[in-house]
């Protein structure tokens, strides 16, 4: 078997042996994980707890400035907007990190 | 001009485009077939990939079941747009990464075992053709109404179009044209739903329409149509009827089976790098969060001039969209007390309702209802087309790459030539094309549980065996076999059941913690990840390679273009 990146142009491809890029990538990792957590607590919270399980008591509320009952509103309208801006935010902070391990790739190829 | 005319200028112009486009961007070679060469631009992706998801059930049906359940609608809103933080986050940059051209492809390599991609395979083929059958159905209502076509022949000239730009231009045809068909079915969509928004509320925009007030009576719309809702014996629009439980369970398969869909995830083969395929699923939500936030208004309204057009009204006076919707069988009235009016009422009433309506024709009926221009109904008819059409060919690439590429070149006869690859990959999808327009032709009667078998089937399967496949190198080919293995049966065991086998205990009392069959992917999905888990801490660690593998594909650098590989 060969692997996938074995065909790929671009010589600075990552080297899976020498330490210092296997700790490198496996912080990058680490910091990759603590995101999606704390993204995927985000898209929990606006879809499931606020337009799920408090769905009932939420909607004794209005949403402010119009009358949308509130639950209803996470359920079909607010948790969609949440979704995507969750995915922006996501798409940002990867790109960062990416620039910041040194693993961001070049010019479209 | 009438609605007829329009509807068929409309339509062939839109059909016209379509091919124009597919003589542009023929394919030569697999990679352009497969993947459309890996060289589109995220944003193109990003529309493609809304109009390849967003099918028939988006366009025609979301919005009537909306209509009609009210609250409990919310399991598609949600389930259907949060599946994508899901592909964002936990799949598409990886597969994009490992750069493969087929699910399969990755399930295969990624378990270092031949059955694990049969198995693969077999989903795939399965979940595309179960929803094939429900994007005929959507084409075949549009033709035999607005058309006024055999429906037979409607399916026919649909197949015709579809046959020509799949099987020429493979998936680079297939991308080009989906991206027309989003501009096409958003615009169709779009377009009645900001009429109607402004007649009912005064604002241009239905998602402010929708928490507006009612112009007419001076109420909040949601409020008064609550009212309306409970007047007539229905429960109230905003809170819905399902269980907590099993609105949580439903939502949660929707979404893993949104992300696990094998046409889906294929789309995001086609960009050039991993950063692309991040922010084309931004984009794609973005396009597809458009149509999602405007039908819950386009439901409500629906419902409003539904009721405030229909109830009590007498027969002998029904305007002319209500007699064309009889002819087609999906709307009818039974005088039951004899009084020659129509009552429409709910469960909850003590009089008898004598109105049925067919949820499929809510959203192509609307702009009816409300009185608007003919070119409006005439534009809805081909953006409806465009939602099928799109769907179904990025369905057939999924079957003809699963045949031709996974099954041919991957496992029987890994010897043929490029050439021959192409040849058999363009003989299945037009293979695949046939069957298609039979399953359209002569629709299984059981659609709707069909398609929630198919996020079943693709939550309790490929979205823990890929999840697990990225971020857990322990986890063995032994492990992801019999965890794939145990999550179907098991999903599919219980929807048999309740809908084939004993439909009659197909009711909330006898079902599992009160777990619908259209939930139960979920429940499905949890065993898979404790079997494969479980299994996978008993059985030998993978090979290194396949440790290394997983290692690279979890850094960007080093993407390149999508490609073929050798094992």
């Amino acid at each position: 078997m060969t692997n996938p990146t074995e065909h790929n142009h671009g010589e600075d491809r990552p080297s899976v042996t020498n330490p210092e890029t296997v700790a490198r990538h496996a912080e990058y990792w680490r910091r990759n994980i603590r995101y999606l957590g704390m993204l995927l607590v985000v898209w929990f919270v606006v879809s499931y707890v606020c337009g799920i399980l408090f769905a009932d008591a939420l909607n004794a509320f209005t949403l402010p400035g119009t009358h949308f009952p509130l639950g209803f509103w996470f359920a079909q309208q607010g948790s969609i907007y949440a979704f995507v801006i969750l995915i922006f935010v996501y798409v940002k902070l990867m790109n960062r990190l990416d620039h910041e391990f040194d693993v961001d790739e070049g010019a479209s190829s | 001009m009438s609605v007829q005319a329009w509807t068929f200028l409309l339509v062939g112009a839109s059909f016209a485009l379509y091919i124009g486009i597919a003589i542009w961007s023929r394919a030569s070679t697999t990679k352009e077939f497969y993947v459309a060469g890996g060289g589109v631009s995220p944003l193109a992706n990003g529309m493609a990939t809304a109009a390849d998801w967003m099918s028939a059930a988006s366009f025609i049906s979301m919005a009537g079941i909306i209509s009609f359940t009210g609250y409990d609608g919310s399991v598609y809103l949600m389930g259907w747009t949060g599946g994508y933080v899901l592909l964002a986050l936990l799949l598409a940059p990886y597969l994009r990464k490992y750069g493969a051209f087929t699910v399969p492809d990755f399930v295969g390599d990624r378990y270092y075992s031949q059955l694990a991609r049969i198995v693969a395979v077999v989903c795939a083929i399965f979940v595309s053709f179960t929803y094939v059958a429900g994007q005929m159905r959507g084409v075949g209502i549009v033709f035999g109404r607005f058309l006024e076509v055999d429906v037979n022949v409607g399916v026919g000239i649909g197949m015709a179009i579809v046959f020509f730009y799949a099987v020429l231009g493979g998936m680079k045809g297939i991308t080009y044209t989906q991206v027309a068909q989003y501009c096409v079915l958003i615009f169709a969509f779009m377009v009645p739903a900001i009429f109607l928004s402004l007649m009912i509320t005064g604002t241009p925009i239905p998602q402010f329409g929708l928490g507006g007030v009612e112009q007419a009576s001076g109420l909040p719309l949601l409020e008064r149509l609550n009212g309306l809702n409970q007047e007539l014996g229905f429960a109230p629009y905003t809170s819905g009827t399902k269980s907590t439980f099993d609105i949580f369970f439903i939502t949660a398969a929707l979404m893993a089976g949104t992300a696990g869909l094998p046409h889906v995830i294929i789309r995001f083969y086609t960009v050039p790098r991993v950063r692309d395929a991040r922010i084309s699923v931004g984009w794609a939500l973005l396009f597809i969060s458009l149509l999602y936030t405007t039908a819950p208004a386009v439901a409500v309204f629906a419902r409003t001039n539904l009721i405030n057009s229909v109830q009590d009204v007498p027969y002998a006076s029904v305007p002319e969209w209500f007699t064309k919707w009889e002819d087609t069988g999906l709307l009818s009235f039974n005088d039951a007390n004899g009084d020659g009016r129509i009552q429409y009422v709910g469960p909850d009433s003590p009089m008898t309702n004598e109105l049925t309506v067919d949820r499929d024709i809510m959203v192509l009926a609307n702009p009816e209802i409300a009185n608007l221009p003919a070119w409006v109904i005439g534009l809805v008819a081909a953006g409806g087309l465009a939602a099928a059409l799109s769907t179904a060919a990025g369905l057939l690439l999924v079957i003809s790459s699963a045949v031709s590429h996974d099954l041919l070149k991957r496992s029987i006869m890994p010897q043929i030539t490029e050439k021959q690859e192409l040849l058999a990959a363009r003989i299945a999808a037009g293979a695949a094309v046939l069957v298609a327009g039979y399953f359209g032709m002569h629709p299984p009667g059981f659609v709707a549980q069909v398609v929630a078998f198919a996020f079943g089937l693709a939550a309790s399967s490929f979205f823990p065996a890929i999840i697990l496949g990225i971020f857990s190198k322990r986890t063995t080919r032994e492990g992801a076999i019999l965890g794939m293995v145990s999550g179907i049966t098991f999903t599919a065991g219980y929807i048999i059941y309740f809908n084939f086998v004993n439909p009659d205990a197909n009711s909330a009392a006898n079902w599992w913690f009160g777990i619908s069959p259209e939930g139960i992917g979920t429940l499905g999905m949890l065993l898979n990840f404790a079997v494969t888990i479980a299994v996978s801490r008993v059985t030998p660690e993978p090979p290194a390679q396949v440790q290394v593998l997983v290692d690279l594909i979890r850094v960007p650098r080093g993407a390149g273009e999508a490609h073929e590989l050798n094992m």
